[in-house]
């Protein structure tokens, strides 16, 4: 497989020897992989390649299914944050995560925010009040609902709802951000508005972006990881991947070869 | 390109757009061809039909670059997709600059036939073939390798342009000594020094062809680098 040496970037999520399984179905073959600082990284590959599943490694989602088991090290700053002995809730708390499909809890679009905050913070009324004003501003939805804080999660659009899980997301400033297919339900106008939010997001987290789009990967991304199969086939800048990839294979894949 | 697309759609689009940069490089040919033979022949008549093709030249770059467009619109293309439309559209720029060159010598031709100019015979008119053919050599070469995407081709065009170059010094200097032993050629000559000068050019833009074609196939630029470089990059 091919050598992928990691970015002249800082790395904030170090992937090495990493391996997954779904019961004796293995999903991951030996990842090794550099998630650069601040920046976005997007995973392609057709269905099944395994992007998914590595994102979902990030913050320890499979750990909820008994059969699912990560071997290897992903570390965080340094930080194994594979091990026992690690909080998941810590881990979730600095590495959170955006589904496909929106998730709004069903309450107000105040508690929404709020909710998560509350698990990891004890803030006064007027910082409450504060935070979740900044994770909607952040998120690009502020203008659109700050008359309406009260009004259940579930009232929102489609992609005000993504936005609302992205101000969630944020609201307890998580350093690292996944994303898994957000925009796999909007409508251009609403993906749109989550590109531009990435763009800013990654100012101030390092952000990671599972997506089917190609092109959305190409147009948000600064690194781009194609996998396959369960084997990461080739990672570099995103500029460098979809005007001269390395590999055949990837060339196959985002020319639309494939197959 | 041999593998195929999921959409056959895109390959149809593809194949389509190539086929007729090789057209339109076809006519471009034949246009320096006939714009050397009126030159070489005195034929007002060829010079004249030179002229009236460039402007299906002209239309075709336009038409090309027009689906060129499209394409990329609609297919957001991306790797050798991507640089193969880009080549194409540097390709079609500079084969219609061909046509204008080819166009250049048939007005030339046209003056000096209405100004009956006929000194021509004592002008090296040979020499100036010999320059053309090399050059309408390369221009077929380039697009030789742009239909098979052949780098080793394009590599041969880029490698052969010094040779037009050295014909042009060489041609030059001859018109400089005809000048001097007779001042009454002068005018001709320099009207042949022009001509030269068009079929040299005519080399530099089949060069540019070349430089394309390699770029499509390796992803690589190599314009304005050594001829070392470029033999690593095709190897």
């Amino acid at each position: 497989m091919a050598a992928n040496p990691a970015p002249t970037e800082k790395s904030k999520v170090s992937v090495r020897n990493l391996n997954f399984y779904y019961g004796s179905f293995q999903a991951l073959k030996n990842i090794h992989l550099e998630i650069p600082e601040r920046k976005v990284t997007a995973f392609i590959g057709p269905s099944g390649c395994g992007k998914s599943t590595l994102l979902r490694v990030f913050n320890r989602m499979f750990e909820l299914y008994p059969e699912q088991r990560a071997e290897g090290e992903v570390t965080l700053d340094g930080e194994d944050i594979l091990s026992k002995k690690l909080d998941v809730s810590l881990v979730r708390a600095k590495i959170g995560m955006v589904f496909q499909k929106p998730t709004p809890f069903p309450m107000s679009i105040y508690d929404n925010i709020a909710f998560g905050v509350r698990l990891f913070e004890r803030l006064p009324r007027v910082e409450m009040d504060e935070r979740v004003e900044w994770a909607l501003k952040k998120a690009a939805l502020w203008g659109e609902v700050k008359d309406k804080l009260a009004q259940n999660g579930a009232s929102l659009s489609g992609g005000q709802q993504q936005r609302l899980c992205i101000a969630r997301g944020i609201a307890i400033k998580p350093e690292v951000l996944l994303l898994d297919e957000p925009c796999s339900a909007l409508d251009p106008i609403s993906t749109g508005k989550i590109e531009e939010l990435i763009h800013e997001l990654k100012v101030d987290y390092t952000v990671m972006i599972v997506t089917h789009n190609m092109q959305q990967a190409a147009r948000c991304s600064d690194y781009t990881a194609y996998m396959y199969l369960g084997d990461l086939v080739e990672f570099g800048p995103t500029s460098e991947l979809f005007m001269k990839p390395k590999q055949k294979d990837t060339e196959d894949y985002i020319t639309g070869r494939f197959g | 390109m041999t593998d195929k697309h999921l959409s056959t759609q895109f390959d149809a689009e593809l194949s389509g757009i190539s086929g007729r940069v090789l057209e339109m490089g076809g006519m471009v040919e034949s246009q320096l061809v006939q714009a050397l033979l009126a030159l070489t022949t005195f034929d007002g008549e060829i010079a004249a039909q030179v002229l009236l093709q460039e402007e299906r030249v002209n239309q075709m770059e336009i038409e090309i670059d027009r689906d060129l467009s499209a394409i990329i619109a609609r297919r957001q293309p991306t790797a050798r997709d991507l640089r193969l439309l880009i080549a194409i559209s540097k390709a079609i720029a500079n084969l219609e600059r061909v046509g204008d060159e080819a166009a250049r010598i048939a007005r030339m031709v046209k003056r000096l036939i209405n100004t009956g100019v006929s000194s021509r015979f004592r002008l090296p008119v040979t020499d100036l073939s010999f320059e053309a053919e090399l050059a309408i050599a390369q221009l077929r070469k380039a697009l030789d390798a742009f239909a098979r995407l052949d780098t080793a081709r394009a590599l041969e065009v880029l490698k052969q342009d010094d040779q037009i170059d050295q014909e042009f010094d060489g041609l030059l200097r001859k018109l400089i000594t005809y000048m001097m032993e007779d001042p009454r050629t002068i005018s001709s000559s320099i009207d042949l020094v022009f001509v030269a000068k068009a079929i040299e050019r005519v080399g530099d833009h089949a060069k540019n062809i070349a430089e394309a074609i390699i770029y499509v196939v390796k992803g690589t630029d190599v314009r304005h680098t050594s001829m070392e470089n470029v033999e690593n990059v095709v190897r």
